[in-house]
């Protein structure tokens, strides 16, 4: 097990992101249940999309409480890949490992589309160069608009931390914001679910490059593993 | 009745359950003169209240089916092909919900039911709790849910009570099923004002499981625990039983919810929980959802059906109020609970896996020798049934019926007393069909349901059929389902309606290049005590089972829901007819949209030619009258048998049914997914003279519209021929964004797609806009 998919009671996305990570770009991983340790070979970790704890109270707010949220904590100071995909996106959000809130889209409705969107030249393995200007990946998600004071705007702006932007903002986010990354550059959070965009039978393919993107720190030792797909 | 003996059970150790049973408490409980003798008989004695409330909800039309029963005999409930003998898995009416094979050790189950009355008077609830029951009927057989969809009928979207029920019940099931992560792969929505003031909301589930995995809802094995499993039971989902408000405790009606609450969070761990003790090897013997009639229905079927009797003990309920009494706890039809039998001396193994989820699971009694179901209360012996007499022994009614007047008159309506359309009309009338709410997109509807979540959808809502992979079986063959029921055509003429609504929804299976496999049904229908609605419903019956048998497409399941009736009367009937299908290949799922300029399009089956019952005369004259289109088994069979092995060949790019609205709506929507196409469409009528507006509009069935390559032209002409389908070319896909039309080379009318499509596209976001409600 390289990579490890935490399962709270109430995430649904837990299983297509094993498949995606396992089946697919065949790197070993494993779902983890949140009242379990983190193991201790993890290498990165992927915070799948549900309704954890069925969005009560606010998205993420009881998941940051879980056991595991202590070792993630943990692992991620120590500089491992974290990414939360949705509903994983807003308990980094909650739990303080990613800046900013998620809070119900402006039109309120659940919104479930492929969205267009815009690639950010964010670091390294996150760049128009490997990914390209444009993606199209599904959405799913009544509360994914996101938002942040002046302040951390204008930093995560001035620091390259945007990952993704809407191409048609459909959830009424600040700048377009579809997906961020914090200082460190080690963890990652987006709406989008790259993870349902990546099998012949999907319409198109572009959750690939984003996990591989989201991989590739960890698997350049060992970059046949990934780019063998 | 006074001669009897009284109930020999110690009295109840609440109070207000030791009265007197009177004739008015027995027919507040909906119980007949002569269905109380019978109860008398089989007791020897008085029953208490509490057994007089069990009886009453399992002697009712949703759990006994008494006004339906013998009708239901009628459908085909399993293969006649010799070849495909045994593909039944679980027949009709045996479990909580069918199971047919798709292969390779592989069976899908799936069931349809309404929650017609509940979304009425609260959608939000009503159409999200919905939703849990027809989920857990699925899970409970041990399979693993994998899509939703839903038939939705509404009354006139342009009043404010409907849009309120609308966007009620869309947020409703959208709040359930994205919650609990099954994709919802859309359905079907109509609108008629017939269906003022009595939405219908039927919802159905489908999930795979293994062959050996399919379990069953039988308490057997003497000794074996009963378990109870999921939240706490609560006061809520007494309202059926409105007496047990008003007359049991000093708390007014409006304390009560009449409607269940869901939690779609508790659901959701349900699921998993039991997904999880059912993969432990021998662990459970039995197991049933409490839905309908909640802890009475599970406890008595269970037992009824492993020829066993079963003991429960309510103190060990676990109970979400304090101070209910035996009759609210067996009649509450709080969510998201089940009852499970569990193999003696392993209980730890179950009480484990609810640890895990943290849920209860409390151990309320065992499974007797013997037929009695026994319930104890606070040390007493509450209600001692044959349990069998519960589940098997409610009346059979043959109801007298009655064609009704008002129908006949409407069918005499023909088109001479209408001129034929003006050409320059052609291009209004068009636009009021596309913008009629009922063949609007339905894009403001399933864009709120996830259906995209488990990775398996392939094609997205708003096709002919909804189409996932069955990846969670590990097997790369894709399950397409659709829904379907005009209730136009089934209110002028109930067996050729329901005919329509079969034929149309295997069209549409055909159309996604799916075979057919089996069908469940949602009988809607008014009150069946009224001669006129029992007429509806036997001819709506008879006319499916017809269907069924003669395409071997057997019944695997479905549900009633009668009494469907409002100030204006009943609602047109309502058979809701869902099929699934099965495509083997990637490569034959075909969409309804042309995607590419140059392409042929095809009418497979004829030039429509009837008018009656359409959409057409309802946006032009607001008439729902004349004589329904003809339907034609053969020809049906004949058509699709073609278009299934075109698929299968590789030669269709894109097939779409018509249906609402004819040809013109038809080859509209399938230039619709494209940037800038058009057509140039050339019709010839030769033989006959149609009216051009029976042509363009009528909704004649058993016609396809198919796009195929040039080169592959002159085989699908031949093809069409040895399988006598009649074949039109009528023109090709173009760049133009324009639909050129000629009719017997007149020209008609030069449509802009783009402007189609926009009316289309917005009617109902129109209507639902915020500052318009």
């Amino acid at each position: 097990m390289r990579v490890a998919i935490l399962q709270f009671p109430g995430s649904n996305c837990d299983w297509d992101s094993e498949h995606a990570v396992a089946d697919i770009l065949d790197v070993p991983a494993a779902r983890i249940w949140h009242k379990d340790k983190l193991p201790s070979e993890t290498e990165a970790v992927i915070v799948p999309g549900g309704f954890s704890f069925g969005d009560y109270l606010r998205c993420g707010a009881i998941a940051r409480f879980s056991p595991i949220m202590n070792d993630l904590k943990e692992f991620s100071e120590k500089g491992g890949q974290v990414l939360g995909i949705c509903n994983g996106f807003q308990i980094l959000c909650e739990s303080g490992l990613l800046p900013g809130a998620l809070i119900r889209n402006e039109c309120i409705d659940f919104r479930c589309l492929n969205q267009e969107l815009k690639v950010e030249d964010s670091n390294e393995y996150f760049n128009t160069k490997i990914l390209g200007k444009k993606l199209v990946l599904p959405i799913a998600h009544g509360e994914g608009n996101f938002r942040a004071d002046e302040a951390t705007l204008s930093s995560l702006e001035e620091n390259d931390q945007i990952l993704l932007r809407y191409e048609s903002n459909p959830n009424g986010s600040m700048n377009d914001i579809a997906g961020i990354r914090n200082s460190t550059g080690n963890v990652y959070g987006m709406m989008p679910h790259p993870e349902r965009s990546v099998a012949p039978h999907h319409p198109c393919l572009d959750g690939l490059p984003v996990l591989k993107a989201f991989l590739a720190p960890l698997l350049t030792s060992r970059p046949t593993e990934i780019s063998s797909s | 009745m006074s001669e009897l003996i009284p109930s020999p059970l110690v009295l109840n150790p609440d109070p207000v359950l030791n009265v007197e049973i009177t004739e008015e408490l027995i027919s507040q409980h909906g119980i007949l003169p002569d269905e109380y003798e019978q109860i008398l008989k089989i007791l020897g004695r008085v029953p208490n209240l509490t057994e007089l409330g069990i009886f009453s909800v399992m002697w009712s039309e949703h759990c006994a089916y008494k006004n339906t029963r013998k009708l239901l005999r009628l459908f085909p409930t399993e293969k006649q092909d010799k070849e495909s003998i045994g593909q039944v898995l679980v027949k009709a009416g045996d479990e909580n919900a069918g199971v047919i094979d798709v292969g390779e050790g592989w069976g899908v189950a799936f069931k349809i039911e309404s929650h017609n009355h509940p979304s009425a008077i609260e959608p939000f609830e009503g159409a999200a709790t919905g939703v849990g029951g027809i989920v857990r009927d699925i899970f409970t057989m041990g399979a693993r849910p994998i899509l939703l969809t839903n038939s939705l009928r509404f009354g006139n979207l342009e009043t404010k009570q409907v849009k309120r029920l609308f966007r009620g019940v869309v947020s409703g099931i959208s709040h359930y099923g994205n919650c609990l992560g099954i994709p919802n792969m859309g359905g079907d929505v109509y609108f008629d004002d017939c269906y003022e003031g009595n939405p219908l909301v039927n919802a159905l589930c489908a999930g795979v499981l293994r062959h050996e995995d399919i379990q069953k809802g039988a308490a057997t094995g003497v000794g074996n625990p009963v378990y109870y499993v999921g939240p706490g039971t609560g006061r809520d989902g007494l309202g059926g039983a409105s007496f047990a408000s008003r007359e049991l405790t000093e708390e007014s009606a409006e304390d009560r919810p009449a409607v269940q609450k869901g939690d779609p969070f508790m659901e959701k761990l349900l699921l998993e929980a039991c997904l999880e003790m059912m993969a432990i090897p021998g662990l459970v013997v039995g197991i049933q959802d409490m839905g309908a009639a909640g802890l009475t229905c599970s406890t008595c079927e269970t037992a009824s059906r492993g020829n066993s009797g079963i003991e429960i003990d309510l103190d060990l309920v676990p109970q979400r109020e304090t101070g209910m009494n035996s009759y609210e706890i067996m009649l509450s039809e709080s969510q998201e609970r089940m009852l499970v039998i569990v193999k003696k001396g392993r209980e730890r193994e179950l009480e484990e896996v609810f640890e895990k989820w943290d849920l209860h699971a409390a151990h309320i009694g065992e499974v007797k020798n013997g037929d009695r179901m026994v319930v104890r209360h606070k040390g007493v012996v509450v209600a001692d049934l044959p349990a069998k007499s519960l589940t098997d022994e409610a009346p059979v009614y043959d109801q007298p019926s009655k064609e009704p007047v008002h129908v006949t008159e409407a069918r005499t309506w023909t088109d001479k007393s209408t001129p034929d359309i003006e050409i320059d009309s052609v291009e209004d009338a068009l636009k009021n069909l596309l913008g009629h709410p009922t063949i609007a997109s339905k894009r403001w509807v399933w864009q709120q349901y996830d259906h995209m979540v488990m990775s398996g959808c392939k094609i997205e809502p708003g096709s002919d059929a909804g189409v996932v992979r069955l990846s969670i079986a590990g097997i790369d063959k894709y399950l397409a389902i659709a829904n379907d029921c005009n209730n136009r055509f089934c209110y002028l003429d109930p067996y050729k309606g329901a005919q329509i609504a079969f034929v149309e929804c295997m069209r549409n299976l055909a159309c996604s290049g799916a075979k057919a496999l089996a069908v469940t049904d949602n009988l809607n229908f008014g009150n069946p005590n009224k001669p006129e609605a029992y007429y509806m419903l036997k001819e709506c019956v008879k006319g499916l089972a017809d269907a069924c048998a003669f395409f071997d497409v057997p019944v695997v399941g479905g549900n009633v829901s009668l009494y469907n009736e409002h100030g204006n009367g009943a609602i047109d009937p309502t058979p809701v007819v869902s099929m699934v299908g099965l495509i083997d290949t990637q490569e034959q799922v075909t969409r309804s949209q042309i995607e590419e300029p140059g392409l042929a399009i095809v009418l497979l089956g004829g030039l429509p030619n009837e008018l009656g019952g359409s959409y057409y005369l309802q946006t032009q004259f607001n008439k729902k009258e004349g004589k329904v289109p003809e339907v034609n088994l053969e020809n049906e069979k004949n058509l699709q048998d073609l278009l299934l092995s075109q698929i299968e060949q590789g030669r269709i790019r894109a097939a779409h049914d018509l249906a609402e609205g004819g040809l013109l709506v038809g080859l509209s929507e399938m230039l619709f997914s494209g940037t800038n196409l058009g057509a140039k469409i050339s019709i010839s009528s030769n033989e006959n003279a149609i009216r051009l507006d029976a042509l363009l509009f009528g909704e004649s069935q058993g016609r396809v519209l198919v796009a195929v390559s040039s080169a592959d032209l002159d085989d699908l002409r031949k093809t069409s021929d040895l399988a006598a389908v009649s074949y039109h070319l009528l023109g090709k896909s173009d760049e133009t964004g324009k639909i050129e039309l000629e009719v017997d080379e007149q020209k008609i009318s030069s449509l802009d797609v783009g402007d189609l499509k926009s009316v289309w596209a917005n009617a109902i976001p129109n209507h639902m806009e915020p500052t318009k409600n």
